[in-house]
């Protein structure tokens, strides 16, 4: 192999650097948005609310994602894949274990962690575009291997898994939609404030250092094999988290809910809200869910092709997603304050 | 006119107004969806996606009630059918229903299509109690009146179809070696229970072969390969089209001539015989329940005349060759007939009720002989099948309509 060609595959994954202070909102931000969030669902009808928790829902799996490719420069196109184990795990838990919804998640967000970090020990041989289409064939044969007979019994084959939806505990007056909204929130928040924290810490920097220049990080003695396979661990954990509550919001797991599609869905949230800024997650995931539907609402027939042109928009005006319009904003904010 | 007499003119023609009301709800009972101008009705396919050739249904469908409301509605009232993408994938699905029924407020949801995304709203409505009609699946748990009193199907099963097969084995080749190959999903793992349950006990002596191939493969001429080295001498063709056509046209070419059994899904002469190539599809065994459009032998019948005036003038650019299209013309019927049947009473207990008392209905577009029938215990509308034989370049007819009835 010549020098030019080795260099291509050690070369480090082309992800900006971000620096850690710019990955977050502002205090008075972050209060306003989570005000809005408790807020809205008192006012709005159950089918926004389930919406709303749906939003959540792929929030949470864009903002792992997130982690894995803002923080450690890291690739996936399989993240589907963990996502629909984690669904998978919760379900079996409830339905067949009789387990309570809320303890499922924890376990699904621990066998994704294990199934993430197995998965990184070969993805470490693997870079860039090589690493994608990796974690692409483990999204491409998740809907086979939910498929086998083998595990029917437990996973009800092609015919998925009907899931039971929780209702308010304690005799809560609320609906079951409103109830299970409130618990996806306070599992995002507690996600989200720990994912901060995460970048911020020792592990943080290291997946950060890793990111900018592998070789630069092993020189300052960061574990470079380690760190990489913890970030891959976490963000399928998480995934695994945001899984195992859709499951429980949708009511139902089979294997067409979990293709490929879903992988490049969470990717194109990623990129949309903004590589590496995390509270971009949320505007990533509203995008994958409602710019589909507008598109529908434009044309029946060519949705795809609207979506297309939509999406292509978005790429060429703000190339840095959400973070470029809040960066924007903020400056303009700041004018108008000097003003 | 005086203020005065404006205002007599105003309290007549209130009272006029009032007493014509309460009369008129004396008769007139409505659920959400429902008015005396519009009945709201939900819709949800896969107008992107992996299964997205079968959005033409949903299509189709807008066009028939486009020409129903031409015509001046069912009883008086618009048909407002509104019909959303959900891609095929059931997390959508759900998001889809619950759109349709707590957002846009239908009256009921209409042949919603696919096993998988009917499945994952099917708890959702029944809980709401709002009908899940005519889904358009042709998998058997649709008939459970018992357990989802608010969902019904349309189609013959898939189960019914090759336990009619089996029965046809037993009696005319008891002595068969089976080759099966079925696709590897609800759809295809559906029949091949039937295949199973029909030929009972010798079913595990009858079928030497079974194999599975994914939507995804592009071609299934290694799986036919595999078969033919099993000495097969019956051949069950679990395929959708694309692959049916693929296996007809192998099975000639490898000079393989078993006797082929092709489920009822590619049984489409325009888009699986033709395309394979008349020669190679001669004596293939399938069975129907409705006309194929491509058939030259109901070119000057009357329910395929009513058909194509229908598409010229509401639907030009359709697929003549795709049976969807004929498909969603007789279920589209079978909704009309229903609403037709539930009078000024439009509430969602009377939807069911009377979409399971449906006697003898026979919409145009189905076969001689074949009807759609429901009763409060079945909620399978259309059970029965003919079995057919391709010959020259058309199917032929044989023996009587057979009912295959299985519950959910």
């Amino acid at each position: 192999m010549s020098a030019a060609a080795e260099e291509v595959v050690t070369e480090a994954p082309a992800v900006e650097a971000v620096p850690k202070r710019a990955m977050t909102l502002g205090y008075g931000t972050s209060l306003v948005v989570l005000a809005a969030l408790v807020i809205i669902p008192l006012l709005v009808k159950n089918f926004i609310i389930f919406q709303m928790t749906m939003l959540l829902i792929y929030g949470l799996a864009v903002l792992a994602l997130n982690i894995l490719t803002g923080g450690s420069g890291q690739f996936s196109l399989g993240q589907s894949a963990f996502y629909a184990v984690g669904a998978y795990t919760s379900a079996i838990l409830m339905e067949h274990v009789g387990m309570n919804y809320a303890l499922t998640l924890p376990i699904a967000g621990v066998i994704c962690f294990g199934f993430g970090f197995l998965f990184g020990q070969p993805a470490l041989r693997l870079s860039g575009v090589y690493l994608a289409l990796a974690t692409f064939a483990l999204a491409t044969a998740m809907p086979q291997l939910l498929k086998l007979g083998y595990f029917e019994h437990w996973t009800g084959g092609v015919q998925g898994l009907v899931v039971t939806k929780p209702d308010a505990p304690f005799g809560l007056p609320m609906s079951q939609d409103m109830w299970l909204y409130y618990f996806t929130l306070a599992i995002t928040i507690a996600i989200y404030v720990a994912s901060v924290n995460l970048l911020r810490s020792r592990s943080g920097r290291a997946f950060m250092a890793i990111r900018d220049n592998e070789i630069a990080a092993s020189a300052m003695g960061v574990d470079v094999a380690l760190y990489k396979t913890l970030a891959f661990g976490v963000s399928a954990g998480i995934t695994g988290v945001a899984g195992g509550l859709g499951a429980i919001a949708v009511q139902f797991v089979a294997p067409d809910g979990y293709t490929i599609q879903l992988a490049i869905s969470l990717f194109l949230g990623m990129v949309v809200g903004g590589v590496g800024w995390l509270p971009g997650s949320i505007v990533g995931s509203a995008f994958i869910i409602f710019v589909p539907n507008i598109a529908e609402g434009i044309s029946k027939g060519l949705s795809g092709a609207v979506f297309g042109v939509l999406l292509f928009l978005v790429i060429f005006l703000v190339p840095h997603g959400a973070r470029q319009v809040a960066i924007v904003a903020q400056q303009l904010a700041a004018k108008l304050k000097k003003n | 006119m005086s203020t005065r007499r404006q205002l007599a003119v105003l309290a007549a023609a209130l009272a006029i107004v009032a007493t014509s009301g309460s009369a008129a709800l004396a008769q007139k009972k409505y659920d959400t969806g429902a008015t005396d101008t519009e009945i709201k009705v939900g819709n949800i396919m896969p107008y992107s996606g992996p299964a997205s050739a079968y959005g033409v249904i949903g299509r189709t469908e807008a066009a028939y009630f486009k020409m129903i409301n031409d015509q001046g509605g069912i009883n008086g009232r618009k048909i407002n059918f509104i019909s959303y993408d959900d891609n095929y994938s059931p997390p959508k699905t759900v998001e889809q229903a619950r759109k349709l029924v707590e957002s846009d407020e239908v009256l009921l949801v209409f042949n919603s299509l696919g096993t998988p995304p009917n499945t994952a709203i099917q708890k959702y409505m029944n809980q709401k109690k709002v009908p899940q009609l005519f889904v358009a699946t042709g998998a058997t748990k649709w008939n459970d009146p018992q357990n989802f009193p608010w969902t019904m199907g349309w189609q013959p099963n898939y189960q019914s179809e090759t336990i009619i097969y089996a029965r046809y084995i037993l009696k005319n080749h008891p002595n068969a070696k089976i080759a099966v190959l079925y696709q590897n999903d609800d759809y295809g793992k559906d029949y091949l229970k039937g295949l199973k349950d029909g030929l009972g006990a010798k079913a595990a002596s009858m079928i030497v072969a079974e194999d599975s191939y994914e939507v995804s493969e592009p071609t299934i001429d290694s799986h036919i390969v595999r078969l033919k080295a099993t000495g097969a001498d019956v051949f069950i063709n679990i395929t959708t089209p694309k692959f049916a056509a693929q296996a007809i046209k192998k099975n000639a070419e490898l000079g393989w001539k078993p006797l082929h059994f092709l489920n009822n899904v590619s049984g489409s002469i325009g888009s699986v015989i033709k395309p394979a190539g008349f020669e190679n599809a001669q004596d293939i065994i399938s069975s129907q329940y409705f006309k194929d459009p491509t058939d030259a032998q109901w070119k000057t019948d009357k329910a395929m005349i009513a058909w194509n005036e229908f598409l010229d003038k509401y639907y030009p650019e359709a697929n003549r060759a795709d049976a969807s299209v004929m498909y969603a013309y007789i279920v589209s019927q079978g909704l009309v007939h229903v609403l037709k049947a539930c009078g000024d009473n439009l509430t969602r207990e009377n939807i069911m009720k009377q979409a399971a008392s449906i006697r003898d209905y026979e919409p145009l577009g189905l076969l001689p002989g074949v009807k759609v029938n429901t009763s409060p215990t079945d909620f399978a509308p259309l059970s029965q099948l003919q079995l057919i034989r391709f010959k020259g370049e058309t199917w032929e007819r044989f023996g009587e309509v057979l009912s295959g009835d299985v519950g959910g």
